[in-house]
């Protein structure tokens, strides 16, 4: 009897656990292949949440952000239902590759390297990046910076640059999994600064209390050869039909207003830029 | 705030979630692999010996990655070359109940096969006396005496299963871990954030204990200790 | 599978230098668990019920939580903590939680000590009795007691289950990866599959790494049981 009461609850507990994770557990079966439902096709779309105000989440855990309202904005467009999966930044094309999802919307510059092994669409924004250190470091050149602790996203093409022009001049380059750790660090002071994008790091530092007392320093970091060229939709190649859709949608959005308005929810600047 | 740790709470349900799965695919390979290596068939038992040999030589956080980021492009491959079509995903949370479940039947391997060799022989001689089947006498017999010598290797195993589940997190499964390392980033709180975390752990590990005492206790139900 | 990208130089370069962090690593944190662990297991078996309490929810806490939320707690919590940013740049010894291996160290050294303490505490309990007794009829003090006779054999009983705890120790070690700026062998497979999308090749290449260490450091540990528990093996003539 006891037996069958210890079984039953186990059981039981096993089974409510099992109902809890309904959301997260989808079976490792061919997935996005036949879409199950009459309405709109989905839409995998890769975010890096520890970037804000480009893409973060809510305190209840909701995805928020400018890539992410432009995102729901593309999906709107091409009548797909936009799917958010969760990727640590620098495997965010390897999952690419290994058709985790389908496209990666989350502040991803269009570069060489990178397009030698995704396609991207065209350019959604295009924002310079900045070194952000204490605003009263005296800074001459890059050289000026030997010595200092500059953390960087891994993978991200501000890394590229550290790792090219800062490492060689002595600067501590120390790569992190998300821009978010580095503020962390910052705040508490292992770090002396980051290299970031200018707008991302105002929204997600400068502004907040942590971030006083840093401010820029040194040139606006734009060229080509590290920062590529503008943020775009990254896609697996070959997909020429989901690009020319999403390209389609991209100049749709900014036609008909539906870009201007997301972008005045968090920035009062044409982020688009030239 | 308090968003962040209603959402932590969610993920200990999905923590559960994973090491009840996993616990499940141990026990199973566990059994499977002491009754491989007692067999007696060479190529079993050393096909058996390769796998603890193997799992026990191996981080398990290499080879989560490796199930998760190499498994499914090893099984998309497959599909291809099968003539299936359409992307296979393995996603976090059955890559980890898999591999964890893997790794630690490896560990139930060794447990079970310690414990089957402590049941008496006699009591499955017996067994066959009244003309019972391999795997009835394996069911009906053995396995129901063998709980007994299993449980405090396989207390010890659950409770080091239940701390690897928050490797899951690194893999990208949205588990306690997972959330509190986000949430803590987000509002440069590590302390609280990690220290609450660490207390679900404690309570999880707290409770298993006293439920698997209490197990260990019914099952030990007719049977004597002497005091040295 | 691109394996001829592994065996490059600067590839090569990498996990060797991943290699040698896990390896200083392991020794630095298992040595000092070692003399940790001694002292707490005095403490567990001791007279003194304050003490015993007090080692007791130190092994409970690191025993029931997982090394990875112990790592981060110390790399990423301590550093919250504005009593310790008041210090960390001029106060010794608090400068030492600026740096990321110190941090790493710290956790996993607590984490062995609390595990290796309750395995030789065990040990210690299941001295036999006639032993002590035999030692206290010779006149010895209890520090004498402990030192010549409870500890060299409960040392000596811990080995095997300390041989595991160290294999233990080495596949932790790879959940220093987690930790940024330190490069061991996982966090080198990592950065190889970021850079060139290989995950087989990156992380198999790390297994076969640690596949390697792993069975040199049981053969060592088979060899000290040997010397030290020969009076456990069979006899020979």
């Amino acid at each position: 009897m006891q037996k069958l009461l210890w079984t039953m609850t186990l059981v039981a507990g096993a089974a409510l656990v099992g109902c809890g994770k309904k959301e997260e557990a989808a079976p490792a079966a061919p997935a996005a292949a036949a879409p199950a439902e009459a309405a709109m096709p989905e839409l995998k779309v890769a975010i890096d949440a520890s970037y804000e105000p480009f893409t973060y989440k809510t305190p209840d855990g909701k995805p928020t952000g400018f890539d992410v309202d432009i995102a729901e904005a593309l999906c709107a467009e091409i009548k797909r239902k936009c799917v958010y999966v969760e990727q640590v930044w620098d495997s965010m094309i390897p999952g690419l590759l290994a058709q985790k999802y389908d496209v990666i919307i989350s502040s991803m510059s269009i570069t060489e390297e990178r397009l030698q092994q995704v396609d991207f669409s065209d350019k959604y924004y295009n924002t310079p990046s900045r070194i952000v250190v204490k605003a009263d470091t005296a800074f001459t050149d890059l050289a000026s910076l030997k010595g200092k602790n500059i953390g960087v996203l891994k993978g991200s093409t501000q890394e590229k640059f550290a790792m090219g022009e800062l490492k060689a001049v002595g600067v501590n380059v120390v790569p992190y999994e998300a821009q978010d750790q580095v503020y962390l660090d910052i705040k508490s002071g292992r770090l002396d600064g980051t290299v970031a994008d200018s707008v991302e790091v105002t929204g997600g530092f400068l502004k907040k209390p942590e971030g006083q007392g840093y401010g820029f320093v040194g040139p606006v970091l734009n060229e080509p050869k590290y920062f590529g060229v503008g943020v775009g939709v990254a896609m697996r190649k070959g997909e020429d039909q989901l690009k020319q859709q999403i390209n389609d949608a991209i100049k749709a959005i900014r036609s008909n207003g539906t870009y201007d308005s997301v972008s005045k929810k968090y920035f009062d600047f044409d982020v688009y830029g030239g | 705030m308090t968003g962040y740790f209603y959402s932590i709470l969610n993920g200990a349900l999905l923590t559960v979630g994973v090491s009840l799965g996993a616990l499940a695919v141990s026990v199973v390979l566990g059994l499977l692999g002491a009754a491989a290596k007692l067999s007696g068939r060479r190529g079993l038992v050393t096909l058996a010996t390769v796998y603890t040999t193997l799992i026990r030589g191996i981080p398990e956080l290499v080879l989560m990655l490796l199930v998760f980021y190499g498994g499914t492009i090893g099984l998309n491959h497959l599909v291809q070359v099968m003539g299936g079509k359409g992307p296979v995903d393995i996603e976090p949370f059955t890559a980890g109940v898999l591999t964890i479940g893997f790794i630690y039947g490896a560990y139930m391997t060794e447990t079970f096969r310690g414990a089957i060799l402590s049941v008496p022989k006699g009591q499955m001689e017996a067994a066959w006396a009244f003309g019972m089947g391999p795997v009835r006498t394996f069911f009906r017999i053995t396995v129901p005496q063998m709980v007994r010598y299993a449980l405090p290797g396989f207390t010890n195993n659950w409770l080091v299963l239940i701390k690897a589940t928050a490797l899951v997190s690194l893999i990208g499964l949205k588990d306690m871990t997972f959330l509190a390392k986000q949430a803590s980033a987000a509002t440069r709180e590590p302390f609280t954030f990690f220290l609450f975390a660490a207390a679900l752990f404690l309570v999880y590990t707290s409770v298993s204990l006293w439920v698997l005492r209490r197990l260990s206790e019914r099952y030990s139900l007719g049977t004597q200790r002497r005091e040295v | 599978m691109k394996w001829a990208i592994i065996f490059k130089p600067e590839t090569l370069a990498l996990y060797a230098e991943g290699v040698l962090n896990t390896l200083w690593l392991l020794l630095t944190s298992v040595s000092a668990g070692a003399v940790l662990a001694v002292l707490c297991a005095l403490a567990l078996t001791g007279r003194m019920a304050w003490l015993r309490a007090l080692v007791g929810a130190y092994t409970f806490a690191i025993r029931g939580t997982p090394l990875l939320i112990q790592v981060y707690l110390i790399y990423y919590g301590l550093a919250q903590l504005d009593w310790i940013q008041a210090r960390w740049n001029d106060v010794w010894p608090w400068t030492y939680f600026k740096d990321a291996f110190f941090c790493a160290w710290l956790a996993f050294t607590l984490n062995t000590a609390a595990y290796t303490a309750e395995m030789l505490a065990g040990a210690i309990r299941e001295t036999s009795a006639g032993e002590i007794e035999a030692a206290q009829a010779m006149g010895m003090g209890r520090w004498t007691v402990m030192r010549r006779i409870v500890l060299p054999s409960a040392l000596r009983r811990t080995l095997p289950a300390y041989s595991n705890e160290v294999v233990m120790m080495l596949h932790s070690t790879s959940l220093a990866s987690t930790v940024p700026a330190l490069l061991d062998v996982t966090a080198a497979a990592s950065r190889i599959y970021s850079d060139f999308y290989l995950p087989f090749e990156a992380y198999i290449a790390a297994a076969l790494i640690y596949l390697v260490i792993t069975f040199a450091l049981v053969g060592v540990f088979r060899l000290a049981e040997q010397r030290f528990l020969a009076y456990q093996a069979p006899r020979r003539a």
